[in-house]
């Protein structure tokens, strides 16, 4: 079975914390930070590597502030 | 070659003129007395001619705000209703005149207020020369008092339109609309293609090409400052247009000791009226306004220091006797005289007013 | 070999998977935290963008939350006024046949006093496509009662509640126009789960390769959510949304192929 790995980058300063992202993400790599943006909100985060890079959080994040990166390994 | 002739309701003159100035598409809404524009356009297959749309919309809200969407578009489109359909169409217009679009408005006025009559009136000067709907706004109206001019206008009306980005209105009445007269046809315009257009209006949505950012039509800006520069902005290019867009006619007012200001049908009435006073051996003249916004305040003020009177024509309770009264400053008398309900004046009522309340007066 | 892989092998730009489409503008949304606008602003257009429509599209935003819409879409765009959206698209396609065109409304807008403009360019088959966003209440003048406010559910002119009897019932508009023989495609569609994301963008994809075909009118209804009109979290609402909106608005297609699904 071919392996993924997965990451994401957040543009921390765009995300207004929320969280439709969090329950959407399948291995639970997401959370919310315990710091707040230049806009007081909290943020997604990636908080450890079970990403598979599916692009749940991002597609179905509002703002458009998660950009996904997969490779095969 | 020989001129085209031909005998034609104010109405159908209107449709065919703009036929034949290029217009892309008429939207419109039946209603009395000016369906007969539309009526035309229809039997006339204008999208065989020409290309262009024509579509009879479910309201007249919806046929200003089709106008508004081809508008956007640089289209030259336009419109036609009388009094109670231009009422409904009001907020398209603002819109129209705060997005800084070009179209053309053709009330043919019936009488009101409300559903009033289907007879004629001049009884919406205040609504088309002061704005009409809500906010600092002006439209470029213009009113014909021939089915010639009818014709004529929807042309000019669209230039001018066009020129200064602005909504134009033809304000004739259901007088002009319904009778017949010679017209003299001009030969087609084509319709602008879409290269065209993208060159002549390079802000419409054309859709949005590498070459350029995106156009957004929009009446909307919640910055107060950028808010108030885009009023001052308008009001700067209705100044321009006052200074240079004023068109009237002037009869017999050379050596006249009174005049007559009217337009579109009172100006017809007064032609006669000017017959009966010189039978009479009185100095009397006729000033016509051709547009109605920007008003001839300038000619008119002129016009106070050689003259003992002035008596304003109107289908109406008086409206244009107010932008005449700002004019001539309190120099000279000011009157009105009109009929309402859809009565048309009789030429020697006119006369009979002019020597009870300006003469004897 | 895992193991060895560490961010910067993973976070580069041939491993891209998803970004936002660029046919999104850098403007920071306008809307409130969790709002579904944000997510169908996006699915448009990413489908725009798939159909490398952009030279091709003009779109009209409405009067309400997404009245803005046209500060977030890199299109031409115009802004209607309340209701008239489907006014200016039925000139601006007839005028430009060959240009994508659509609307994007929300309840208000669409379903109150845009009615007639949007019953009649969907009876005259209007090959236009409608994107109608459907949270049962007016976000942007702050929380009014819609006319898909459901039957006691509170809004601040209905503070106790929809009482129908008194208020009038929720319009299903989306389900009345698809009676309509103009209309081709209607679909309801939310975007709260990327499972639903998903199903919602296949839905405006197929929507504008209708238009392109000239089947008629075209009509996806999001139901979506509104957190601060309902006073939620954007969490809750959703799951709110799941509880309350969707048995009286079910998902799913209602007329495809021009035939009303059984």
């Amino acid at each position: 079975m071919a392996k993924v790995k997965g990451d994401i980058v957040v543009d921390i300063e765009r995300c207004k914390g929320c969280e439709v992202c969090i329950d959407a993400c399948p291995t639970h790599t997401i959370a919310m930070s315990e710091d707040v943006n230049g806009k007081g909100y909290h943020y997604m985060q990636n908080v450890h590597d079970a990403c598979t890079g599916c692009t749940n959080c991002a597609i179905v994040c509002p703002d458009g502030v998660i950009t996904v990166y997969r490779v095969k390994i | 070659m020989a001129k085209e002739l031909r005998l034609m309701k104010g109405n159908e003159a209107v449709a065919e003129a703009a036929i034949r100035a290029g217009c892309d598409g008429y939207f419109g809404y039946p209603i009395t007395p000016q369906s007969e524009v539309m009526e035309y356009l229809m039997a006339e297959k204008p999208h065989e001619r020409t290309g262009m749309v024509v579509l009879q919309a479910e309201s007249e809200l919806a046929s200003i705000n089709m106008v508004y969407g081809g508008a956007c578009c640089g289209k030259k489109v336009m419109t036609s209703s009388s009094s109670p359909g231009i009422s409904l169409m009001q907020e398209g217009i603002s819109y129209l005149a705060g997005a800084e679009l070009p179209c053309l408005v053709v009330n043919v006025v019936r009488g009101g207020p409300g559903l009033g009559t289907i007879q004629p009136s001049q009884s919406d000067y205040f609504q088309a020369t002061k704005g009409g709907g809500h906010g600092d706004y002006k439209l470029i109206t213009l009113a014909p008092s021939s089915v010639q001019e009818m014709y004529d206008f929807v042309k000019v009306a669209f230039n001018l339109a066009f020129k200064y980005q602005n909504p134009a209105m033809i304000l004739s009445d259901g007088a002009i609309g319904q009778m017949m007269e010679k017209v003299v046809l001009e030969d087609q315009i084509p319709r602008l293609t879409e290269t065209e257009i993208i060159k002549k209006c390079p802000w419409a949505t054309t859709g949005k090409t590498p070459d350029r950012e995106r156009n957004i039509i929009t009446s909307l800006d919640l910055d107060p400052a950028r808010q108030e520069r885009h009023n001052l902005k308008l009001q700067e290019k209705y100044k321009k247009i006052t200074e240079n867009e004023v068109r009237y006619e002037t009869i017999d007012c050379e050596d006249a000791e009174y005049i007559f200001v009217a337009y579109g049908t009172s100006a017809r009435i007064c032609l006669k009226a000017l017959q009966l006073a010189k039978e009479k051996g009185i100095k009397v003249g006729l000033f016509r306004p051709i547009t109605l916004f920007p008003f001839p305040v300038n000619q008119i003020k002129e016009m106070a220091g050689k003259i003992k009177g002035i008596l304003s024509i109107e289908m109406s309770a008086g409206q244009m006797i107010e932008d005449i009264k700002l004019a001539v400053e309190g120099k000279i008398k000011v009157e009105h005289y009109g009929k309402m309900g859809g009565i048309i004046p009789s030429p020697n009522e006119v006369l009979e007013a002019l020597e009870q309340k300006i003469i004897g007066g | 070999m895992a193991e060895t892989l560490t961010k910067q092998d993973i976070i580069k730009d041939e491993n891209i998977v998803y970004k936002k489409t660029k046919l999104m503008t850098d403007k920071v949304l306008s809307y409130c935290p969790g709002c579904g606008h944000g997510t169908t602003h996006r699915l448009v257009m990413e489908v725009i963008d798939e159909l490398d429509a952009q030279a091709n599209t003009i779109g009209i935003a409405p009067v309400g939350c997404s009245v803005l819409a046209y500060e977030f879409m890199d299109i031409d765009m115009q802004e209607a006024a309340h209701g008239r959206a489907p006014a200016l698209a039925t000139a601006i396609k007839r005028l430009m046949p060959d240009k994508f065109v659509f609307t994007y409304q929300g309840d208000g807008d669409l379903a109150a006093i845009g009615t007639g403009e949007t019953i009649h360019a969907a009876n005259r088959g209007e090959n236009i496509t409608i994107i109608f966003v459907n949270n049962g209440i007016y976000g942007m003048t702050g929380g009014q009662m819609a006319p898909t406010t459901l039957p006691g559910m509170k809004s601040s002119t209905c503070p106790y509640g929809r009482d129908v009897k008194m208020m009038g019932y929720p319009l299903k508009i989306t389900e009345l126009i698809a009676r309509l023989p103009g209309t081709y495609f209607v679909t309801r569609q939310a975007v709260h789960t990327p499972a639903n994301v998903r199903k919602t963008k296949k839905a405006i994809r197929k929507a504008f390769d209708l238009q392109k075909q000239n089947k008629g009118l075209t009509f996806v209804e999001v139901v979506s959510n509104c957190n601060s009109g309902w006073k939620m979290t954007p969490v809750k609402a959703n799951q709110w949304m799941v509880d309350n909106m969707f048995p009286f608005y079910p998902l799913g297609d209602i007329k495809v192929d021009g035939e009303l699904v059984k």
